[in-house]
C-alpha cells in the first residue's frame, strides 16, 4: 500500500502533494558558521562555478542549482554540510543559546547536532547521542570535519538516558528528532514508501513515546523540547505530542516558521488530540518544494530559575 | 598489576595543568600542549583559554570547548586534536583546519596545483627553507589564506597526512 493515499484528506491540494512527492529533492547545503561566513562560502562556490541560490528564509541554507558541492574546496574545508532544507527547521525551533546545555537524543549522522553547535557559536555543551554504534562514526566524522568542539558523543538508548556521567543534572533544551517511518523523505528515498507498513508505525510509536518522555524529564523547568519527524503519520506526530501532554508536565508552544506550513491536526481516524497540538507544524513537500516534515515545540512545566521571584 | 595511575582507554581524563600535577606517567600536560602549539606554529596560548584538553587512548589528545566532569566515559569529547606520547607530536587535520588560521610559523603556502595534490593525500617535492617535521599546509581560497591540513616535510618532500576519509580529488583554483 502506498501510504501517501492515507494523507490525502489532510492536504489542501492532493494533486500538487502527490506530484511533489514524485519529484527528486533539490540538493541543498548549510553554511557552517563555526568555520566560515556565508560570504566566504558563497565566494568559494562562485570560484568553482557551482550555482546556488540562497533560500529566502535562511541565508545559511543554499539550494544548489548547478554542479555539486561535495567535491569542492569549501566542502573540504568544512564550510558546507549537505543538509535537506526542511531538516534545518528543528534546530531553529529549539533556538539554543551560546553557553547552554543541550541534548540531541537521536543525533546521527549529525546534521542537526552540528547545526545546534553552530547556533551556539560552538559555546556551551551539546550532548549528541545515538543508540546506533554504526551511525555514530558518521556523526563523529561530520562533527570533526565541521570543527565542532562543544560536543560530547554518547551511545545510549535515549529512553533511559542517564546524566550520571556529566557535571549537570538537567538540560536547558532537548531535541528529539525521532526515528520514524520516514515517508517525508520519499523524494530522496523512494524505498521509504515501498517498505512502509502499519506494523512498523505501531512499533516505532512506542520508541517515540519513550524518547519524548525521557527528553521532558531530563530538561529543566521552563526549558524547551522540540519533537520532529520526517513522517506525515499523525500516529507518530500529533499523537506523540498528545501522549507527552497526558503523561508529563509540559505544554505546546507556538513558534514562527519561515516556511509555509499547515497546523497540526486534532482528529485522526478514531482519535482526538488536545487542541493545543494545532500549534505544531506540518510541512508538505508541495508547500516549499522540500521533503515532508513535522515539528512541535514544548515548554517543560514548572518555574524556570530565572523567573523565580519575578511574579 | 601496578597501583600506579595509568591511562584508561575507555574514558576521557583531563590533562593535568603542569608536570607537578601529573599522576599518569607519560601523559602530556596542558602547559606542554600550549607550549607546543606556540613553539611550533606561534599560535598564542590565549587561543585556547576557553578550552580544556583530554586524553583517551594512549597519547590521543582531544580539545573541548569549556569543561566537564573529570573523568568522563563518553564516546567522543570535543574533537581530536593532537597525537602525543611519541617523539614528534602530530596535530590532526581537523585541529589544524579549526585553529591553524592563527599560525604564523611553519605554515607552507601552497599554489593551486600543489594544494590539490595535497588534498588528494599525495606527496610532492617542495622548495622549503624552514623547519623539517610537521607543517601546516595552507592555500588561498575566497580571498584569504586557509589551512588545508598537516604536512610532514622531510628531505625536500612534503608528505600529505590528510586521512583517507578526508581525501578529495579537487579542481585547482585559478590564481
Amino acid at each position: 500500500m502506498n501510504p501517501l493515499q492515507r494523507y490525502l484528506p489532510l492536504v489542501d491540494d492532493e494533486e500538487a502533494f502527490l506530484e511533489a512527492c514524485d519529484r527528486p529533492l533539490p540538493y541543498s547545503v548549510r553554511v557552517n558558521t563555526i568555520k566560515t561566513t556565508v560570504d566566504r562560502a558563497t565566494e568559494a562556490l562562485d570560484d568553482e562555478g557551482v550555482g546556488y541560490e540562497q533560500t529566502d528564509w535562511n541565508p545559511e541554507i543554499l539550494r544548489l542549482t548547478e554542479g555539486k558541492a561535495g567535491t569542492t574546496w569549501p566542502y573540504f574545508h568544512g564550510w558546507l554540510h549537505g543538509q535537506e532544507e526542511v531538516s534545518a527547521l528543528p534546530a531553529i525551533a529549539l533556538d539554543p543559546q551560546p553557553g547552554e546545555t543541550v541534548w540531541d537524543t537521536c543525533a546521527a549522522p549529525g546534521s542537526k547536532s552540528t547545526q545546534l553547535s553552530a547556533l551556539m557559536d560552538d559555546e556551551g555543551f551539546v550532548v549528541a547521542n545515538d543508540n546506533s554504534l554504526g551511525r555514530l562514526s558518521a556523526l563523529r566524522h561530520n562533527a570533526e570535519r565541521l570543527g565542532v568542539t562543544n560536543v560530547a558523543v554518547t551511545n545510549k538508548d535515549a529512553r533511559n538516558f542517564s546524566l550520571k556521567p556529566f557535571d549537570f543534572d538537567q538540560f536547558d533544551r532537548t531535541l528529539v528528532d525521532a526515528p520514524c517511518s520516514c515517508e517525508g523523505t520519499c523524494r530522496k528515498n523512494p524505498d521509504a514508501l515501498e517498505k512502509w507498513t502499519m506494523d512498523h508505525v505501531h512499533s516505532v510509536v512506542g520508541i517515540q513515546k519513550g524518547i519524548i518522555r525521557r527528553a521532558i524529564q531530563a530538561t529543566r523547568p521552563g526549558g524547551t523540547v522540540v519533537y520532529s519527524t520526517c513522517t506525515f503519520a499523525p500516529e507518530e506526530n500529533e499523537a506523540i505530542v498528545n501522549h507527552a501532554l497526558e503523561t508529563e508536565d509540559c505544554e505546546v508552544v507556538e513558534f514562527d516558521t519561515p516556511l509555509e506550513t499547515s497546523p497540526g491536526i486534532t482528529e485522526w481516524e478514531d482519535e482526538e488530540y488536545h487542541p493545543s497540538v494545532e500549534k505544531t507544524h506540518r510541512v508538505y513537500p508541495h508547500q516549499n518544494d522540500t521533503g515532508g516534515f513535522f515539528c512541535a515545540k514544548l515548554r517543560v512545566g514548572g518555574v524556570a530559575e530565572s523567573e523565580e521571584g519575578e511574579a | 598489576m601496578s597501583d600506579e595511575p595509568s591511562n584508561d582507554g575507555q574514558r576521557f581524563d583531563r590533562l593535568p595543568e603542569t608536570a607537578e600535577e601529573r599522576e599518569v606517567p607519560g601523559r602530556a600536560t596542558r602547559e606542554e600542549v600550549l607550549d607546543w602549539w606556540n613553539e611550533r606554529f606561534e599560535i598564542p596560548p590565549e587561543t585556547f583559554d576557553e578550552y580544556t584538553f583530554w586524553e583517551k587512548g594512549a597519547g590521543k589528545v582531544w580539545v573541548l570547548r569549556g569543561d566537564t566532569a573529570n573523568p568522563i566515559s563518553v564516546e567522543g569529547l570535543g574533537m581530536t586534536f593532537l597525537r602525543t606520547r611519541q617523539e614528534h607530536w602530530k596535530p590532526t587535520t581537523n585541529a589544524v583546519q579549526r585553529f591553524g588560521r592563527e599560525a604564523t610559523k611553519n605554515v607552507v603556502e601552497l599554489g593551486a596545483e600543489e594544494a590539490t595534490t595535497f588534498a588528494a593525500g599525495e606527496d610532492q617535492e617542495l622548495d622549503w627553507e624552514g623547519d623539517w617535521g610537521y607543517l601546516i599546509a595552507a592555500h588561498d581560497v575566497a580571498g584569504e589564506r586557509e589551512p588545508i591540513g598537516v604536512g610532514l616535510f622531510l628531505y625536500g618532500e612534503l608528505r600529505s597526512t590528510v586521512p583517507k576519509g578526508r581525501r578529495e580529488n579537487l579542481d585547482a583554483l585559478s590564481e
